[in-house]
């Protein structure tokens, strides 16, 4: 516990000492952030190894929890990506941003988001857990608002604001049944409160509290545009951690209730697939680099949702197997979901920095230049689209037993719609990495932009590669975080069903990684043989014989989508802007094709610009004469005093 | 469950049939080809030859390309190969099942799928880029049509390894009739579209406009382009177990089941070259709509299991 204190104080004031120090503070706060992640994660691995919760509490009487902080397994678990990407986006930040203005505040309230992010995770009390949750909130708002000279900067800050407090607000109130029901919050809640009224009203407030954060469909307007305006090392950290904290509070919340009504478990999946297909169609349309990849952030939510939902349906139907398959898919999606999230904001960063640009149709070719940036990026995309012998596939591997089993357990086949969705999301969303890497990274250049670039420094490239070897590693030996995972699986179980099945039972994890090892010796040897014995570099593509081929001919990202998003138009509802060609000589023309976020865009944004214009009509009360607010006190004195008499 | 690994004469004889099998099928498919058109056609072990001829000339790479290149074609066999070990050939279990191995089967076609379509964004060519986001696709359709068909086939069987599940079927009895025979074409609906042939895709034709698979490997030559032929005849071989097995009477000789399966093979091949002597390519507009076909008539296998 001491270990895990230790970590958090140095995370916050990891930004301090560049406060005055005239060089070197990028290179202090990463080597603080370093040290905190190496304190931090040796503390949750010993928890998740078997060890001894910790616990910090107060001498007197905690109002019913069990303590302030209690880092216990589900804590330990979040707080692993949590110092990981911390650190390695402190070190990132060091060749990103630089000494640019403003980097050393922006040093200091990245250190508070990590402090407050680690302090959430492990939070035991209402009180506490509102603290980090809103100091989390703050500090990252400050954090999206880093360039608030460009107008798109700032209008994603504001949606983000107004989104995490509606969510805080749900959060409060949640929070205030539970305490009105004399249920203490953090412990276990009695059977049958969460199929009463009350148990409902909480089970719904919390969902759209954690919805808003997680970025669930539709509550996730803030997402894309959040994470498209940060810094890249922020996106990181806000699609890899933050995002999860929403998660972080439905397994909280999960693990509480003994007894999960049916729907409850219904919801989750039908949200998640929702979140899930949509979230991965709508990136499919995206021209900029980060908006795409933040739509994936959702769509990566939807499938951890997946997890959740049929955990908690294994939990309400009384099924461990399924309990225990689902839980553990979605636990383990978190954790992967960070690093391989992680790493692909970074790389889009090094993008990004190199280029100055986020614009697929812009880039292309970068390959050559940037070798290593161009090969995490690979990694990520293979690691998120679930392709062995990556983490992501481990993951999905884990939710796809789940919902087979769960095919022969119960004679209602609603996990055929798991399968399909999940079948669904995996192939598109195959398509769209094939889409961004390829236009990014491979092909010709299409503007000077993407031309005249060099490597990322190496306190960029650091960072991706830790993050690569952390995406391997579970991906060739998941046996080694089976009993870990466990134990967070056993924590998130109802005392009611002690014999949760281990994973190491359920699933032959050795041989994965025997046929994973043999897939990668084996193309080993047959890129060895391909070796070419030497290059001709003046050679061009051969294209069918066409002597001069062109970067303008290439094909775009946009047509590359062009296919799936045309046969999902009816969800996507693309806006096509195309002149209409006259005569028989027509004149240039101009194409362009946008898909727009269908509930910022299409409904949130108009609605509220609606109600705006309504509610000015309201104006003339504040009209800023000091004797009329005079009467308005006077009146309200007034209507009290009758209201009191009579 | 533990993985098991059957008797070792057997596991050889399973991996000898995948690595050397494989160059066999695309030839006589060509060769029932041109019986029905009424030409002799090219023999039977061309692409043997072809394979052995590229494999000694030089490739030639275009200054565009990267390492992702060679990437394609390296994934294409490599993931195919592991595949094979998890497919049953005939009555004779898969050197390695394990439960759960279905999804691993489908992702590996899934890296090889995405690999292939990276090698060949990296040429730059507007020709390969379409081929990739056709491939891309046609893809996501034929996905669920493949899980669909192992999900009724897992309700039916009550397993989710693919030895169980492919050869249980002739115990399962009459119950099963229906629901086979709809997996059965929403898989050869599959198996033509992912091995590019008649009528969702002509690997024979010369106009690189309308192709999906082979466009994309146009600018492959040398080692890089035998491994991209040798890869396809391997998914014609490792898909086509999948068909085959479904089918499969079971036989009380080990040898008498190789036979068999072999000739089912043959006679999948020959299928394969009637459908496409007899049909003519789809508009890539009506691709979609038979991939929906399969989609539906795996969908129906299912739902007619529940009842």
């Amino acid at each position: 516990m001491s270990l895990y204190l230790l970590a958090v104080l140095l995370a916050a004031v990891s930004g301090l000492p560049g406060l005055f120090l005239r060089r070197r503070g990028g290179g202090v706060a990463a080597g603080l952030m370093g040290l905190a992640a190496v304190l931090g994660i040796a503390a949750a691995l010993r928890v998740l190894a078997g060890g001894a919760a910790g616990r910090l509490g107060l001498p007197a009487a905690p109002l019913g929890s069990p303590g302030l902080l209690v880092l216990d397994p589900i804590a330990a678990w979040f707080l692993l990506p949590v110092l990981l990407l911390s650190a390695c986006g402190a070190m990132f930040g060091l060749g990103y941003w630089g000494e640019r203005p403003g980097a050393r505040l922006l040093r200091l309230v990245y250190g508070a988001l990590a402090a407050f992010l680690a302090l959430l995770v492990a939070a035991a009390h209402p009180l506490v857990f509102l603290l980090g949750w809103e100091g989390m909130a703050i500090a990252a708002f400050l954090l999206v608002m880093a360039e608030d000279r460009k107008a798109e900067t700032r209008r994603a800050g504001w949606i983000y604001l107004v989104a995490t407090h509606t969510g805080t607000l749900c959060l409060f109130a949640a929070f205030g049944v539970l305490s009105a029901q004399g249920a203490g919050a953090f412990a276990a809640l009695p059977r049958g409160f969460a199929a009463s009224g009350s148990g409902t009203a909480v089970f719904v407030l919390c969902l759209l509290a954690f919805g808003f954060k997680a970025g669930v469909m539709p509550l996730h307007v803030w997402l894309p545009p959040a994470h498209a305006a940060a810094p890249s090392h922020v996106s990181a950290l806000m699609s890899g951690v933050l995002i999860k904290m929403g998660i972080l509070g439905l397994v909280r919340l999960l693990s509480w209730i003994p007894d999960p009504p049916l729907w409850w478990g219904a919801l989750l999946l039908g949200l998640g697939a929702l979140s899930g297909v949509l979230g991965v169609a709508f990136a499919l349309g995206q021209h900029d680099l980060k908006r795409l990849l933040a739509y994936h952030s959702i769509e990566n939510i939807g499938i951890i949702l997946l997890g959740l939902g049929l955990g908690t349906m294994g939990k309400s139907l009384g099924h461990p197997i399924l309990q225990a398959l689902g839980f553990a898919g979605a636990l383990l999606h978190v954790l992967n979901h960070s690093l391989f999230k992680g790493l692909l904001f970074l790389s889009a960063g090094s993008v990004a920095h190199a280029t100055g640009t986020r614009d697929l149709d812009r880039l292309g070719g970068l390959g050559h230049r940037m070798p290593w940036t161009s090969a995490a990026f690979l990694a990520g995309a293979w690691a998120i689209c679930g392709l062995p012998p990556l983490n992501g596939f481990v993951s999905e591997w884990f939710l796809y037993l789940g919902s087979f089993r769960a095919l022969a357990l119960s004679r209602w086949p609603w996990s055929v719609g798991v399968l399909a969705a999940l079948a669904l999301i995996g192939a598109l969303a195959l398509a769209c990495f094939a889409k961004a890497f390829g236009a990014v990274f491979l092909g010709m250049a299409r503007t000077r932009a993407a031309e005249d670039i060099h490597e990322s420094p190496r306190s960029m490239l650091v960072p991706m590669g830790v993050l690569v070897l952390a995406c391997a590693l579970i991906g060739l030996a998941p046996a080694l975080v089976a009993p870990a995972l466990d134990r967070v699986v056993a924590a998130l179980g109802s005392p009611a069903v002690a014999g949760l099945p281990a994973l190491s039972g359920l699933a032959s994890l050795p041989l994965l990684s025997a046929l994973a090892l043999g897939l990668l010796g084996l193309a080993l040897l047959l890129g060895l043989w391909l070796r070419p014995r030497r290059r001709d570099a003046a050679l061009p593509t051969w294209d069918c014989g066409y002597a001069v081929p062109s970067a303008r001919m290439q094909y775009t990202a946009s047509s590359f989508a062009d296919g799936p998003v045309t046969g999902l138009r009816w969800a996507l509802l693309p806006r096509i802007h195309e002149a209409r060609v006259r005569g028989l000589f027509p004149g240039a023309t101009r194409y362009e094709s946008h898909v727009p976020d269908p509930v910022l865009d299409r409904a949130a944004d108009p609605a509220l610009r609606l109600s705006a214009r309504g509610l000015s009509l309201l104006r003339f009360v504040q009209g800023g004469h000091l004797p009329v607010y005079l009467l308005y006190v006077l009146l309200t004195l007034l209507t009290l005093l009758v209201w009191m008499v009579v | 469950m533990p993985g098991f690994l059957v008797f070792p004469s057997h596991v050889a004889l399973h991996l000898l049939v995948a690595l050397l099998l494989p160059p066999l099928i695309p030839g006589l498919i060509a060769k029932v080809k041109a019986r029905m058109a009424g030409r002799t056609g090219p023999p039977v072990l061309q692409l043997y030859y072809d394979l052995a001829r590229l494999a000694r000339k030089e490739a030639v790479f275009s200054r565009t390309t990267t390492w992702v290149f060679l990437a394609g074609p390296v994934g294409a066999v490599a993931a195919g190969l592991v595949a094979s070990l998890l497919v049953p050939f005939g009555h004779t279990p898969a050197p390695v099942a394990f439960e759960g191995d279905v999804i691993l089967f489908a992702y590996l076609f899934g890296l090889a799928r995405f690999l292939t379509i990276l090698s060949a964004l990296d040429t730059g060519s507007s020709f390969e880029g379409m081929g990739a986001a056709r491939e891309a696709a046609f893809s996501a359709l034929a996905e669920p049509a493949l899980f669909l068909g192992f999900a009724a086939l897992a309700k039916a069987t009550a397993s989710l390894s693919l030895t169980p599940m492919l050869l249980a079927q002739g115990a399962a009895g009459v119950r099963l009739t229906g629901p086979l025979i709809l997996v059965l074409a929403g898989w050869a609906i599959v198996y033509l579209a992912e091995n590019s042939r008649i009528p969702v895709d002509d690997p024979n034709t010369h106009l690189e406009l309308t192709m999906i698979h082979e466009v994309m490997v146009l600018d492959h030559s040398g080692r890089p382009f035998a491994l991209v032929l040798y890869g396809a005849s391997l998914k014609l071989v490792v898909l086509g177990a999948l068909l085959v097995d479904l089918v499969l009477p079971a036989t009380s000789r080990p040898w008498l089941d190789w036979l068999l399966f072999l000739g089912c093979l043959g006679l999948l091949s020959g299928a394969v070259g009637l459908v496409e002597s007899a049909t003519a390519r789809f508009r890539m507009t009506k691709v979609p709509q038979f991939l929906v076909a399969g989609v539906l008539a795996s969908g129906f296998a299912f739902l007619l299991l529940l009842v």
